[in-house]
């Protein structure tokens, strides 16, 4: 037996290579797992039918003395990231049964490397919402409380490491899609500084914000994933090199905009987070709680604009044409009708509108072009902030995953992004890091601790990450 | 906004609405654009942007791609003779 619980990439490398077990063993192991608990959780839409066969070639090439830091490692990879020849659906009906007919750039990457996929995981249709309660196949439970979501829009990437059913998954990160359901599941989800990782074969949300990121148990097997799925890519314009932003010397502060949050968050979890910042302060890290960000206040109106902007435009594509479902009509508008009415959800079709309606002559400047200078303004704010501190703390959420159907009207499902939005805005990376437990309901719910660096900064993330670990 | 700007929005998105749901919608874009609002009274610089700019086209060259012909006409709805089939638009 495989302790499933207490293993990490990093164990798992040193295992395989030991031969103390096998690729095969492993991903058996996983397969046993999700075979269990998936059909309550919902974490995978699809559980690859040639799990063990792709194991045996990572066996086969461990045998010959190869090794890679993720050769035979069982990943789950969200539906939104093409893998050639298998089917990737965004979680939509219109894309129900569409078959990818190339490799994701960070695809590429871990094949090179011999990484097992174990299937896709479950979202919201399209990256949009931030439960995976707006996936067309079913929300995904979160393994700590069933009646909870997981977080989304990486639900089940989320769920998959939280439960044991897979090493390490990728996730996709719009506006904290990647940390909302790390901190929902009690897991660690890293979004990369915007155009580190290449979003070459994506299901493109709002193309300036996403960034595919790892979800995984330890900062370590975060680290390891990042290592191997970075880098500038000739598919992806927006892609760069690790070295295009300036290192900034360690000065040792994290710096914590504790005014404009401190008053709204539950007793519980402000406990939870202010101890978290003196267990850094024994660590010899100051804490300046002064920090203040003027354009944060509209941030989350500004990020909301965008994504409707862009959401609108990048699903144009989908009209029954050119890929996917198709409801044949009378003509040609009415195959477009037809067909976006019944392959969209709710959530999509009202963003496609709200889209069309920030986008439309007479609002464009009040509302995109608004947002737009906003995001700018943030921007600035930020990068004048990384010039007295390191990193930037705080909470991931407002508060533990909240209950299936809790919140049905969209604006205060919105206003649970008010943490992670900011990241995507000014293309910094963050961190989300297991931040202890609290209590609801007789039950213990994960918390979650944001960590933002300049752009560039990984390291520093994955730094903080590693000495904050235990802590807890 | 009221039910006639909900149902122009749909037309411009391709959207077909039930009565029920354009009602739904209506105050669902009521309280989202009521929120977003606030950024209209903001009063914001229109300050030059602060990002570095680089020449990201590459040079003019053939660089082989390995792509399936098969796979991706067979993601097409309506195919003849290896083309994608639409409806005549005139």
């Amino acid at each position: 037996m495989i302790d499933l619980e207490n293993l990490t990439i990093k164990k798992a490398r040193k295992f395989l290579d030991a031969k103390e077990f096998s690729a095969v063993d492993l991903a058996s192991a996983y397969l046993a797992e999700i075979e269990k608990k998936n059909k309550e959780l919902n974490a995978y839409l699809e559980v690859f039918d040639d799990v063990l066969e792709q194991a045996k070639v990572a066996d086969e090439r461990i045998a010959k003395g190869e090794s890679y830091p993720l050769l035979g490692i069982p990943l789950a990879v969200k539906d939104n990231i093409l893998i050639k020849g298998r089917k990737v659906s965004a979680a939509s009906k219109m894309l129900e049964n569409y078959v990818a007919s190339y490799d994701a750039t960070v695809i590429t990457k871990l094949k090179k490397q011999g990484a097992i996929f174990l299937g896709r995981t479950n979202m919201d249709e399209f990256a949009l919402g931030g439960s995976t309660e707006n996936s067309a196949y079913g929300v995904t439970r979160n393994p700590y409380d069933k009646n909870r979501v997981a977080g989304g829009t990486s639900g089940g990437s989320a769920v998959a490491i939280s439960a044991n059913m897979a090493l390490g998954a990728l996730g996709t990160d719009t506006g904290g899609s990647v940390r909302n359901p790390a901190s929902f599941c009690g897991v660690v989800g890293l979004k990369p500084t915007y155009g580190a990782v290449s979003r070459s074969g994506l299901i493109a949300a709002v193309s300036s914000f996403d960034q595919a990121g790892p979800i995984t148990k330890t900062v370590e097997d975060a680290e390891i994933i990042f290592n191997i799925i970075h880098g500038k890519d000739l598919l992806d314009s927006t892609s760069i090199n690790k070295d295009l932003y300036e290192k900034k010397r360690e000065k040792k502060i994290i710096g914590v905009p504790m005014s404009s949050f401190s008053g709204a968050l539950a007793q519980d979890v402000l406990k939870q987070f202010t101890d978290a910042l003196e267990h850094l302060e024994k660590q010899g890290y100051k804490i300046n709680y002064e920090l203040e960000f003027p354009s944060s206040k509209p941030a989350l109106s500004a990020y909301y604009i965008i994504n409707f902007a862009e959401v609108s435009t990048n699903l144009a594509r989908f009209d029954g044409v050119r890929y996917g479902l198709h409801i044949n009509g009378k003509n040609l508008l009415e195959d477009y009708l037809l067909t976006k009415s019944n392959g969209f959800g709710r959530e999509t079709r009202r963003r496609l509108m709200l889209g069309a309606y920030v986008l439309s002559a007479g609002y464009y400047d009040a509302y995109y072009g608004k947002a737009v200078l906003v995001r700018g303004q943030l921007r600035k704010e930020y990068l004048k902030a990384f010039e007295s501190v390191d990193l930037i703390a705080t909470p991931t959420m407002p508060d533990t995953a909240l209950k299936i159907g809790e919140k049905s009207d969209p604006v205060s499902l919105y206003l649970e992004d008010v943490f992670t939005v900011t990241a995507n805005l000014t293309g910094c990376p963050a961190i989300s890091l297991p931040m202890g437990t609290v209590l609801r309901e007789g039950k213990k719910l994960p918390l979650g601790i944001q960590f933002m660096a300049p752009h560039g900064g990984e390291e520093n993330l994955f730094e903080i990450g590693k000495k904050f670990k235990g802590m807890i | 906004m009221n039910i006639k700007d909900v149902e122009n929005l749909a037309s411009l998105a391709r959207i077909e609405l039930s009565e029920e749901e354009k009602k739904n919608l209506l105050s669902d874009m009521e309280s989202i654009l009521g929120y977003v609002k606030q950024i209209e009274e903001l009063k914001v610089e229109n300050a030059e942007s602060e990002c570095k700019v680089y020449n990201v086209w590459r040079e003019d060259e053939i660089i082989p791609r390995d792509f399936s012909r098969e796979l991706i006409t067979e993601q097409f709805p309506g195919t003849q003779d290896g083309f994608l089939k639409v409806k005549k638009i005139l």
